[in-house]
Order: structure tokens, then C-alpha cells, then sequence
């Protein structure tokens, strides 16, 4: 099924000529020589290319999302019922720090990243990011350290202290399984690919923008990818000691976080929380970026107060530096730091309620088109609020401390993170799917997909508020049928309404999951411009050519692809916008202007070698240092091979044409 | 070691900019900001590492506190070796800049041997407190100590194995777009490796505790 | 290369080095790194200062330590003859790991003697 295109093998110099015949590579085994395959499975296994590691990156954390979703679902079956063993305790205890982790770290980050990787070198006008080997480095990091984290359910029992992971129950006393051994190492992996991943952007964005685009002239999504990086860059180091800290007491008898020793346990919450909080920023202004391309474009509106979406976003990833504690509320961290990180936390609200007045102004008198894309982003304004509401009550730490570590808790982040973060990556999907893969998914299905998850997040969560108030505690395996409670507090009901919301979502998400095959199936061509968008990434082919812009494309202006299209004219009723050219007229101009010579950075093999090399340092740490050392040797042999290999492929590692004809051209990239 | 979009075909075997500066947005070079990033990120790892350290060297029990161990005139010694080490470092990249291969490689290698001297002083100061009782299990204050000052001292050792590396290849002319470059970014780790040394050498060995 | 070739390249060579800003003599360099000594020298003198001046040694130290921070980061690091971009973005790294660090020790009380 062709879900995935097959890459075209489009020459380097364009200019209308019919694609050459494909060679392929004779010596390209040869250990410091360049890989050449330009179709296959070679392709995609050595590929730096931006565009196809994003469509791995989407592919992979889909599945992950299952995975996650999975986890949810046996959670919620346990919890359906009082006194329920649908789940042993233990396995209660795995599967809910499973269900977080793999969501937070194995779904949501890298589905972002996904998005970013795709259309962010588009959007700023570019031909791949700065550093197209280590973007593959990422990738690859994340496939195998969430293999390598879930392999533990094989290997002794998955993790089960939870997705924060306090200490001690995280120590070897209380959790004497691998579990969080392969939790710990997983995310170090993993924990990787974000940090380079985010200096590869952050240099993507600040030096690799078209001719003209100035910084407040990027797409918001650009953006707040943007400050997501700069968050990661300073964030990922901190849970980094953390991890350290905790690996080392676990595996070679360090003292951290030991009591008996004097440890502090809040040690490990403080560090956890310095990144954590970021985290969620890092979580969800991803898909505020998305939604802020997608609201203009069907209100048929610029996006109202760009510059304050934009600095609100800069300053939500500033602020949240500074109110790490607020999960900690009720850990005895005395009067003084309560208070305070109470007051900052709610100066947080301020920039967060900026966007959606934004949002919400830049609908308001515009001509509705209600997509599903849409759908989904008017979904995230409405969810998030109400997420961001009982947020605000979080805050108040008098208030806190009876819902900390309460379904009261669970209601909000669900809130935020599914009605918000994944919501908005839905839009993502049927926004951008058109770009991506050249058919647009099916919008029935698309309406059926938005509505039953956005009845089935407020069937989920919102009965969370409830159970919370009424004092059910997070992370319980069961609830007991004498806890009850009468009428509108009844436990028993709404626990049931939550687990049966739970499957509503996952109908919903099963939807989508159709949905992908049967657009797949249908093979109808998208039209270039089916959105009637705004930004660069639209001036090209469905998907794009593997250089992205025939002509690297001068901007002028906010929105610049709008503002070739459309003109204002003075008409008799005042000033009018009018169509002046069509996508695929602005598209045929610039492939009869192409560049010559287009070099393209060259596919390697050092990337999936070196991500291959971490995670058996990772199975030596638990089961033998021997491994370790292989693995260390390996990493070594890489970071050699990565840094000595050639630029490009040698010409003569090609093989020329079966015919051969040597007026072929041979197919290579750069 | 550039492999950006837009840039000639052949190796090249000189080294030295015999094309122009890949054109940037900020006019800076995508390596040198992507290592400035990087340092900047660092300041994070080290930090937390420092803070626990802070947090726990009271914390002694059942084991030699740092008033009873460390040996601050020998310390003071290598912390001095590193300090120059960050000198001839300069002097490397100055070398490099001048397009002086000979210079560079010679004030490389002088500062890899300081760094290794460093790295000589550090494992005969962590033998000698093993010996006088101050283990990795022993107590929090040991947990903390050797992290902290063995991260460093890996961040060392990788920036010996960099700087000996550098030398090879500049040897074998192996290097493919701006050498001084290369030098210098090698350069800004290790000063930032000698940086972090100058912080943990005032708060772990001379504040009082 | 051919001749054109090379006066290209010998212009931009031209063009490179005043990009760079000119290269400082080594003695400037030499200079700097006795001062640092000397600084180094004075920080472990405070091992031997007497008890009645140990109070002051802690500031001192603190002082001392940032002085040849800054020393470093800005000369040998050339922060201060480069962009103000590299300053920002590792200036906000270190100000931010400050912040965030020393809250966390007040929140341990570790700042209570």
C-alpha cells in the first residue's frame, strides 16, 4: 500500500529535461565512501533528508501513539469498575508510567518533530536544515531508544515508578525489576536526539532563512518550533543529571537519593520538575504553532496580532523557567517557595490567555471554512481553555494541595495535552497531509475522526473533576466499592463514563487510522493549493521535489505566498482583495526561473550506525559491561567514520547505466 | 566536516578557505553557532551537577569530609596546568589562523599533554582519597564529589582524544572546508572545559565548607 | 587552480580576515593568561589566610572566579571581538543554570548558616 511515496529521481540540475535513467552504486560498502541509493530501502536507511525523516519520525511515533493508547485503554478497564483485576497491581504500576512516557516522549515530542523536521526548512524558504547528518542522528536515536525502553516489557517488567519517577520508590529497594534501568537509559537515548536535534534548528532558523525573511517574518509555526528548541537546548541537560544521578545510585551503588545515607528526596524532584515544566511547554506549543497557520487560513484572515502570538510564545517559554515547584506544592517545601511559585504560576495564564484572545479575534469576522483541519483547531482553543481553567486553580496553592496527586490533576493535563497538543497535531495532519503526500485525506471520515475525539476527551476527563474533588487519588490499581459515594458523587459512575469516554477516543483515533488507508487506496491527486494557504511551504510540487523550491524564493512580506496570489485593488465598494495568480502559476514561474546546479547534502551511514551503538551500551549497563565496551568502541568508530567520510560520493562509486549510454546523467544528490 | 547545502563538489586539500563562507542569514557559521549552542547547554549540565554537589558536601557520614582530604596546594597545581593549557590553546588557533600548520599542530599537541598532565593530577588525587577512605559509595559528599569532578574529567579526556585527532587529520589534510575554523571550534570546548574547572576549583576545593 | 582562480581565492582570503577581525598578537594573549595565573595564585593563597579573614575569603573567592570567567569566555573564548549572537546564546545558558540552580538551593535552605 503507498502510503509513502517513492522518492523521484529528479537529476540535480533541473530545467524541464526528462528524469535520467537511475544507476546504482557498485563500492558502496566500502567503509569511509558515501552511500548512493536514491530509491529503496537504502534509500530511507541512509537518507538526510529532511522530508523523509519526517514522514519516519510521523510513522514511528504514530505507532508509539497505539502503543500508548493501548496502555490507556487496559488502565481505564481496570478502573471501569470498584475492586476490579483486570490488572495486578504491578502491572497496574507498569503500565501507567508506560502509558505517560510513551505518550510524552515517544509520541508527542517526536510526532512535533515530525512536523518540524517536514515543514519548517520549508517554511523559512530552505533546502534542509543545517546539519542534515545529525538530523538523521535524531531520528534513528528515538526509533531505537524506544525499541530499547519497551523491550524491558520482555526483559523483567517495564518501568513502574511512575513517569516523574520520584525517588526513593525509583531506587532498587523499592523497584528491584530492570524496569526503570531501561526507563532511565531509554530516555538518556532518546534524550539525545531532542538536544542535537534542537541545535540543528536553532541554526536552521537563525541562518538558513530565504533572501528577505526577516525573524518577525517567519511563519508562527516557524516560531514557536523556535522557542520549543531553545526550551529543549537548556531543559534536556538538567533531566540528563537527573537520569545520571539515578542510574548510578541504581547500578553502581551511589548514595543520591539513599535516606538512610541523608539523602534529600526532593533532590531528584527538583531537577525532575526544572525540566519537566519546560517539558510541557515543549509539549504544547508545537501544536499552538500549527493551529496558528491553520485559523488564518480557513478565516480567510491574516493571523490577528502575529507579533503578540509571537512574543506570548517567547514569553510562556521564558516564564516557564521559573515555576518548576508548583508540582511540588505538597512536598514540604516550606511557605516561602509555595507562595512564590504560586504567584509565578499564575503570571503564566497572562501569555497563554494572550494567544487565545488572538485566536479567538482572528476568527471573529472572518469567512469561515470549517475543514476538518479547523475542526481540530477550534477544538484546541475550546479544550485548552478549559485545561488552562482548572490549571488556574492548580495555582492557588491552598486549592493545590487538596487536588495534588488527585484525578482533579489527571482531568487538567489531559486537557491540555489531548484536547490540546494532540488535537492540534491533528490539525497538523489534515492541514498539511495534502503537502506531504499529494491526496488529501478524506474529510468524512475526518469530521467522524474530530467529533468523536472531541466528545470522547470531554466524556474521558471532564468526570475526572469530579472523582478528584470527591478524593480519588492518582495511580491507585483499584477503587473500592465502599467509597462510592451517592448521586451526583457517585465513583462508580463516573469512573464508568471515563472508561467508556476512553474507548469513544480511541474510535475516534481508529478513524484516522482508516482514514490514512482509504486515501491511500483512492490514489486521487490533491490540488496544488487546496487550502488556499499563506506561507512558503505551498510554493511547491505535492510533495515536494527532493530540493523543495526550484528557485530559492525572495520574501517580502509576512505570509508571502498570500501575497503573491492576492492584490488589493480599489474597487467602487473600497479596497478589495483579488486574485491575481493562481499556486500553480507561481509554482510554473519559479521552475521556469530554476537554480542550476542544486547541490543537495549527501546520504550517510554513520548516523544509524552511531544510534545503533547507544543502545547496546545501554543493554551492557543492565546485564553486562562487556556490551558496554562494545558499544563505547563502536560510538568511536563511528564518530570517526561520520567525521572523516567525504563530502559526497566519489563519482566512480556509481555504476553507470545498464544501456551504457553515457549521455545518461548519473543520479546523483550534490 | 560541512556538508550544508551550498558548496563545491571535490574535496578540497588546502583547508583554507579556498571557497567562500557558506552565506548565512546572520552571516555567522553554522558550526560555530550550533558549539556556542552547545556550550550554552552545557552551562545547564554542569550546573545541576555542581548544585547537588553543593547540597551534599556537608553530608559526610561514616567517611573523610573535604576538610580532611583535599590537598589544595596540589590541586591548585593542576588547576594551574589547565590554565595554560587554555593558552597554548590560543596560541593553536592563533597558529591556525596564520595558516601555520606546523605551529598549530605543535601547540595542539603541547595542550593535549597539559590536559593529560590534568588528567594524570586527577586520578592520583581520586587514588589517594580512595586510599584515605573516601569511596564513590562511601557517603553522599563521595557520590557527589566524584561525579561531579569525573564528568569534568571525562569532558577532559574526550577534549585530549579531539585535540590529538585534530592533529591526525590535519596531517593527513583530511580536513574539508575552513581548518581554522575546525581549530577553533575544537578550541572554544576545551576553553570551556577549562571554564567550568575555574568554578568547580572556588566552590569544591577553596570556599571553605 | 587556475590564475583566476587563485586571485579569486586570495580575495576572498582578504575578504575572511577582516571578516575575522584582525588577528591579535600572541603576546596579548600571553599577557592575559599571567594575569589569570596571578588571579589563580591569590584564589589559593585563601588557604592560608588566618581566621580572622577567613569571612572574607568567600566573597573574594566568588569575585575572583568570575573575573577569570569572564576572562576567559571573553578573550580566549574571543566573545567580546565576535557577534553578540554568541554572547546571547551562551550568556543565557549560563544565566538561566544561575537562576534556576540558586533557587534551588534556596528552596533547601542551603543559603541559611
Amino acid at each position: 500500500m503507498a502510503i509513502i511515496e517513492r522518492p523521484s529521481a529528479v537529476p540535480a540540475t533541473v530545467g524541464g529535461a526528462a528524469a535520467p535513467e537511475l544507476v546504482t552504486p557498485s563500492r558502496a560498502l566500502g567503509v569511509f565512501a558515501r552511500p548512493v541509493s536514491s530509491t529503496g530501502w537504502k534509500s530511507w536507511l541512509f537518507t538526510v533528508d529532511h522530508k523523509k525523516l519526517g514522514i519516519m519520525y510521523g510513522a514511528v511515533s504514530l505507532f508509539f501513539f497505539l502503543v500508548g493508547g493501548i496502555e490507556a485503554l487496559l488502565i481505564r478497564l481496570q478502573l471501569a469498575a470498584p475492586d476490579n483485576t483486570v490488572l495486578s497491581a504491578g502491572l497496574y504500576n507498569e503500565m501507567f508510567t508506560m502509558h505517560a512516557t510513551t505518550m510524552v516522549f515517544l509520541f508527542v515530542m517526536p510526532m512535533a518533530a515530525a512536523f518540524a523536521n517536514y515543514f519548517l526548512p520549508l517554511q523559512i524558504g530552505a533546502r534542509d536544515v543545517a546539519f542534515p547528518r545529525i538530523n538523521a542522528l535524531g531520528f534513528w536515536l528515538f526509533l531505537f531508544g524506544g525499541i530499547f525502553l519497551n523491550t524491558s516489557w520482555f526483559l523483567g517488567g517495564a518501568a513502574d515508578g511512575g513517569w516523574f519517577m520520584y525517588s526513593p520508590n525509583s531506587s532498587a529497594l523499592f523497584s528491584p525489576s530492570h524496569g526503570i534501568d531501561f526507563w532511565v537509559l531509554g530516555l538518556q537515548i532518546t534524550g539525545i536526539a531532542s538536544l542535537v536535534g534542537a541545535i540543528n534548528l536553532i541554526v536552521t532558523v537563525l541562518n538558513m532563512r530565504a533572501p528577505g525573511m526577516k525573524l518577525m517574518q517567519m511563519p508562527v509555526f516557524t516560531w514557536m518550533v523556535l522557542v520549543v528548541q531553545f526550551l529543549l537546548l537548556f531543559a534536556m541537560p538538567v533531566i540528563t543529571v537527573a537520569l545520571f544521578l539515578l542510574s548510578f545510585q541504581r547500578n553502581f551503588g551511589a548514595t543520591f537519593f539513599d535516606v538512610n545515607q541523608g539523602a534529600d528526596p526532593l533532590l531528584w524532584q527538583h531537577l525532575f520538575w526544572i525540566f519537566g515544566h519546560p517539558e510541557v511547554y515543549i509539549i504544547i506549543l508545537p501544536s499552538f504553532g500549527i493551529i496558528s497557520e491553520v485559523l488564518p487560513t480557513f478565516a480567510r484572515k491574516p493571523l490577528f496580532g502575529y507579533k503578540f502570538v509571537v512574543f506570548s510564545g517567547a514569553a510562556i517559554g521564558f516564564v516557564g523557567w521559573g515555576v518548576w515547584a508548583h508540582h511540588m506544592f505538597a512536598s514540604g517545601l516550606g511557605p516561602v517557595s509555595v507562595a512564590v511559585f504560586s504567584v509565578a504560576t499564575m503570571l503564566i495564564a497572562i501569555p497563554t490567555g494572550v494567544k487565545i484572545v488572538n485566536w479567538t479575534l482572528t476568527l471573529w469576522g472572518g469567512k469561515l471554512l470549517f475543514s476538518t483541519a479547523m475542526l481540530f483547531s477550534i477544538g484546541v482553543i475550546v479544550l485548552f481553555t478549559i485545561g488552562g481553567l482548572s490549571g488556574v486553580t492548580h495555582a492557588v496553592a491552598p486549592s493545590d494541595t487538596q487536588q495534588t496527586d488527585t484525578y482533579h490533576i489527571v482531568a487538567h493535563f489531559h486537557y491540555v495535552i489531548v484536547g490540546g497538543a494532540v488535537m492540534g497535531l491533528f490539525a497538523g495532519f489534515y492541514f498539511w497531509w495534502p503537502k506531504m503526500f499529494g491526496q488529501m485525506l478524506d474529510e468524512r471520515l475526518g469530521k467522524w475522526n474530530f467529533w468523536l475525539m472531541f466528545f470522547g476527551v470531554n466524556l474521558t476527563f471532564a468526570p475526572m473533576h469530579i472523582l478528584g474533588m470527591q478524593g480519588q487519588p492518582r495511580r491507585m490499581v483499584v477503587w473500592p466499592e465502599k467509597l462510592t459515594g451517592d448521586g451526583f458523587f457517585d465513583l462508580a459512575f463516573w469512573n464508568k463514563v471515563a472508561s467508556v469516554g476512553s474507548f469513544v477516543i480511541a474510535l475516534g483515533v481508529l478513524l484516522f487510522v482508516i482514514n490514512i488507508f482509504v486515501t491511500a487506496k483512492r490514489k486521487v491527486k490533491a490540488p496544488l493549493d487546496p487550502w488556499d494557504a499563506r506561507t512558503l511551504e505551498w510554493i511547491t510540487a505535492s510533495p515536494p521535489k527532493e530540493h523543495n523550491f526550484d528557485r530559492i524564493p525572495t520574501v517580502h512580506a509576512l505570509d508571502e505566498f498570500f501575497h503573491r496570489k492576492y492584490e488589493e485593488v480599489d474597487t467602487e465598494d473600497g479596497p478589495r482583495l483579488v486574485k491575481v495568480k493562481t499556486a500553480e502559476e507561481i509554482l510554473a514561474e519559479e521552475e521556469a526561473n530554476a537554480d542550476h546546479h542544486i547541490h543537495l547534502p549527501s546520504p550517510s551511514y554513520w548516523p544509524i550506525v552511531l544510534a545503533l551503538a547507544l543502545p547496546i551500551i545501554a543493554y551492557g549497563v543492565i546485564f553486562n559491561l562487556l556490551l558496554s565496551v562494545v558499544g563505547t568502541a563502536l560510538v568511536i568508530l563511528a564518530i570517526f567514520g561520520w567525521c572523516l567520510e567525504p563530502s559526497v560520493a566519489d563519482d566512480s562509486d556509481y555504476d553507470p547505466p545498464a544501456g551504457g549510454d553515457s549521455t545518461k546523467e548519473l543520479a546523483t544528490l550534490g | 566536516m560541512a556538508d550544508i547545502a551550498v558548496h563545491t563538489e571535490h574535496t578540497h586539500h588546502e583547508g583554507y578557505e579556498d571557497h567562500a563562507p557558506h552565506a548565512t542569514s546572520t552571516g555567522l557559521s553554522n558550526n560555530k553557532l550550533a558549539m556556542w549552542l552547545f556550550l550554552g547547554s552545557e552551562c545547564l549540565l554542569f550546573g545541576g551537577l555542581i548544585s547537588t554537589y553543593m547540597l551534599y558536601r556537608g553530608r559526610h557520614e561514616g567517611g573523610p569530609g573535604p576538610d580532611q582530604i583535599f590537598d589544595i596546594p596540589l590541586t591548585s597545581i593542576s588547576s594551574f596546568i589547565l590554565l595554560m593549557s587554555s593558552l597554548t590553546m590560543v596560541l593553536a588557533v592563533n597558529s591556525a589562523k596564520r595558516k601555520d600548520d606546523r605551529n598549530t599542530n605543535l601547540w595542539l599537541v603541547v595542550t593535549a599533554l597539559l590536559g593529560a598532565l590534568f588528567v594524570g593530577g586527577q586520578v592520583y588525587e581520586f587514588t589517594a582519597f580512595y586510599q584515605e577512605g573516601l569511596g564513590f559509595t562511601t557517603s553522599l559528599f563521595g557520590s557527589s564529589f566524584y561525579t561531579l569532578t569525573g564528568f569534568h574529567g571525562v569532558h577532559v579526556t574526550l577534549g585530549i582524544i579531539m585535540l590529538l585527532a585534530l592533529v591526525a587529520i590535519i596531517n593527513r589534510d583530511r580536513i574539508t572546508g575552513d581548518k581554522a575554523e575546525v581549530v577553533e571550534l575544537v578550541g572554544l570546548y576545551w576553553h570551556f572545559v577549562d571554564v567550568v574547572w575555574v568554578i568547580i576549583f572556588t566552590l569544591v576545593y577553596l570556599i571553605p565548607a | 587552480m587556475s590564475t583566476t582562480e587563485h586571485v579569486a581565492a586570495a580575495e576572498v582570503e582578504e575578504h575572511h580576515h577582516n571578516h575575522d577581525g584582525h588577528v591579535r598578537e600572541d603576546s596579548y594573549f600571553v599577557k592575559i593568561a599571567i594575569i589569570l595565573a596571578i588571579v589563580t595564585a591569590l584564589e589559593t593563597s585563601t588557604y592560608w589566610w588566618p581566621e580572622s579573614a577567613q569571612s572574607w575569603a568567600i566573597p573574594a573567592l566568588l569575585i575572583m572566579m568570575a573575573i577569570k570567567f569572564f576572562m576567559i569566555a571573553s578573550v580566549f573564548m574571543h566573545l567580546k571581538f565576535d557577534s553578540k549572537i554568541f554572547s546571547f546564546m551562551f550568556y543565557t545558558g549560563l544565566a538561566l543554570a544561575i537562576f534556576v540552580y540558586m533557587v534551588f538551593l534556596f528552596t533547601f535552605q542551603y543559603f541559611r548558616s
